[in-house]
């Protein structure tokens, strides 16, 4: 005998609208599009800004603080400026980190109370504010190391500021690489070193590059330590070298947008836009770079 | 070959009889290749198998059969140390390979493992093209390999693991893009081509479909020739199809009400099936439990 008796109407169709489902439906609806509003905004924003000064005058010209240079004045040292400090610190922070990554994936025992300690530092330095990085910097590197206000005194301080995020996200894509292609390996006479150089990391490079670009994405955009390394100043030529003085665009941005002249701001703005896209384009490549080497197995 | 001699059939009691129409040749003379005496496995304070002892003959296949928890595949794993690698793991007691100590201080058991090779339960094939994932092996070993000669290796690991014909016009193509029964086939080439004398399988087939199953025996049984197998199984029909010994383990409870694994017996697998020697085998066998 069937549960439905033969008296009432089977009603399949909704009886009454679901409020709970519809609010929440909406509240959240209203979160991403305030979040993505808002970014879309500051965008049209700084590119409706520095719209007429978005040319080649942006990489052609040197900074000036000088209200009648500001027409022909450009932000040129300061993208080569970044372009030194971040690929200086591309260069350290990222054979430390996933060298660091390895060693705690796959030969730390976790048993061992040093290792725990080790990790748990490794977590806590990743939420260390960046200015304390930059203290850090001017305090040992740059004055008891002796390497003064230079890109290399930048890129190590950098480097250490991102060392964290490299090792997580090293760490992390050396995890998701299945134990069972360690002992296949291991089972064909493979050393550890083999089985680590020849199967993890060649599976784990893609989660590897993508927290890495992520990671020196932060260092592009980073200002704050910079600004106790001596980027402040107003630096008219181009960095030749890793002891060379230098400025980065978020601080030639900074400085830009203090002085008190017409003219100042545009370019500001242009150089805002300059560095939203390099961040972006640099997040897509992560993004493509993740998608395109998706997990095989 | 082995199942060319005996014939299994569906009993009465519900389980296996197995009718043996001649004796395996040349059974009692056959060369001790590995030798367990008295091994017990721990993962940490628990002792998972205890008192182990046994003899793999020379190219014969050994199966290891039991109920689930019985330890077979911890034995496994014993005879190439692929026990070190868990965490915890230890083992009392020895495992000699041609009368050597494989647990001895000096052994590395990277060499070990050069000898005696392992094909999983879960086909694990290297996100890499096929042609790699076979001369994987002479390449970690150093071997210094034209790449004529590298070919050749590869070419007569694949034939011997009965791959080649299906994938000698793709040698470039994933490993992963394979079928799971030829994915199986191919972690055997792989194993081939590492040069091992003794090739130990740890439930090879419980992740395929029959006809993948079926392929894979008689590839087993083709090797057997060559090679010495261990095969862990918990398909009782599989045992007595391809192999010429089984060993029985099972699991029972100590003093403590800890299960632990223990080796009930080992004899001919025609006279483990037919006439073991312990009531629990029988009982197995029967399908009585397990």
């Amino acid at each position: 005998m069937s549960a439905q008796s033969l008296n009432t109407p089977l009603v399949l169709t909704r009886r009454r609208p679901r409020l709970a489902e519809l609010a929440f439906n909406f509240a959240i609806r209203a979160c991403v599009f305030f979040a993505l509003g808002f970014l879309l905004a500051l965008l049209a924003f700084v590119v409706y800004k520095g719209w007429s000064r978005l040319d080649s005058r942006l990489w052609e010209g040197m900074p000036t603080a000088r209200k009648s240079r500001i027409d022909t004045a450009g932000v040129q040292s300061a993208i080569l400026g970044t372009l030194w400090v971040v690929l200086t610190t591309a260069a350290i922070a990222l054979p430390l980190g996933i060298s660091a990554a390895i060693y705690l994936e796959e030969y730390a025992d976790n048993r061992r109370w040093y290792n725990r300690i080790l990790e748990l530092n490794i977590q806590n330095l990743a939420g260390v504010p960046s200015i304390v990085f930059g203290i850090l910097g001017l305090g040992i590197i740059a004055r008891a190391f002796g390497l003064g206000f230079s890109v290399i005194t930048a890129a190590i301080t950098l480097a250490l500021l991102v060392l964290p995020t490299v090792i997580i996200a090293s760490r992390e894509a050396i995890r998701a690489v299945p134990s069972s292609i360690r002992h296949a390996s291991l089972a064909l006479g493979a050393s550890k070193w083999q089985t680590v150089w020849r199967q993890v990391l060649p599976a784990a490079v893609p989660g590897i590059a993508t927290g890495s670009i992520l990671a020196v994405s932060r260092a592009i955009g980073e200002a704050a330590p910079l600004l106790m390394l001596g980027a402040v100043t107003l630096v008219l030529f181009n960095p030749d070298g890793f002891d060379s003085v230098y400025t980065t665009l978020p601080i030639q941005i900074f400085n830009l947008i203090k002085a008190p002249f017409d003219g100042f701001q545009e370019l500001a703005s242009a150089a805002i836009v300059l560095l939203l896209a390099i961040l972006l384009a640099m997040n897509a490549l992560a993004i493509f770079i993740r998608n395109r080497y998706a997990k095989k197995w | 070959m082995v199942n060319d001699m005996v014939t299994v059939m569906p009993s009465s009691r519900g389980g296996v009889e197995i009718t043996p129409q001649e004796k395996v040749p040349n059974y009692r003379e056959a060369q001790t290749v590995l030798e367990m005496r008295d091994v017990s496995v721990s993962y940490g304070a628990f002792k998972a198998v205890r008192h182990v002892d046994l003899r793999i003959g020379e190219r014969e296949i050994t199966a290891l059969i039991g109920p689930s928890g019985c330890g077979k595949s911890t034995v496994l794993r014993a005879l190439n140390r692929m026990n070190d690698l868990v965490p915890g793991a230890s083992m009392t007691g020895s495992v000699t390979y041609h009368d050597q100590d494989i647990y001895a201080s000096q052994v590395d058991p990277i060499e070990v493992r050069r000898h005696i090779g392992m094909v999983f339960q879960k086909p694990t094939p290297f996100p890499k093209s096929i042609y790699d994932n076979v001369a994987y092996g002479p390449r970690v070993h150093g071997r210094k390999l034209s790449k004529a000669e590298l070919d050749d290796v590869v070419e007569e690991a694949l034939t011997g693991a009965a791959l080649w014909d299906e994938v000698k016009n793709k040698l470039k193509a994933s490993g992963l893009s394979l079928s799971g029964g030829q994915q199986q086939r191919l972690c055997i080439a792989r194993t081939i081509a590492a040069g091992p004398e003794v090739i130990l399988a740890d439930e090879p087939c419980s992740a395929l479909d029959p006809i993948a199953t079926s392929r894979i025996e008689e590839l087993l049984l083709e090797l057997a020739k060559k090679y010495t197998i261990v095969i862990v199984t918990h398909n009782m029909q599989q045992a007595a199809r391809i192999s010429d010994r089984t060993a029985f383990f099972t699991a029972e409870l100590d003093d403590d009400g800890e299960r632990f694994g223990r080796l009930v017996e080992m004899d001919q697998t025609t006279t483990i099936f037919n006439s073991p020697g312990d009531r629990r085998t029988a009982d197995y066998i029967a399908g009585r439990f397990g």
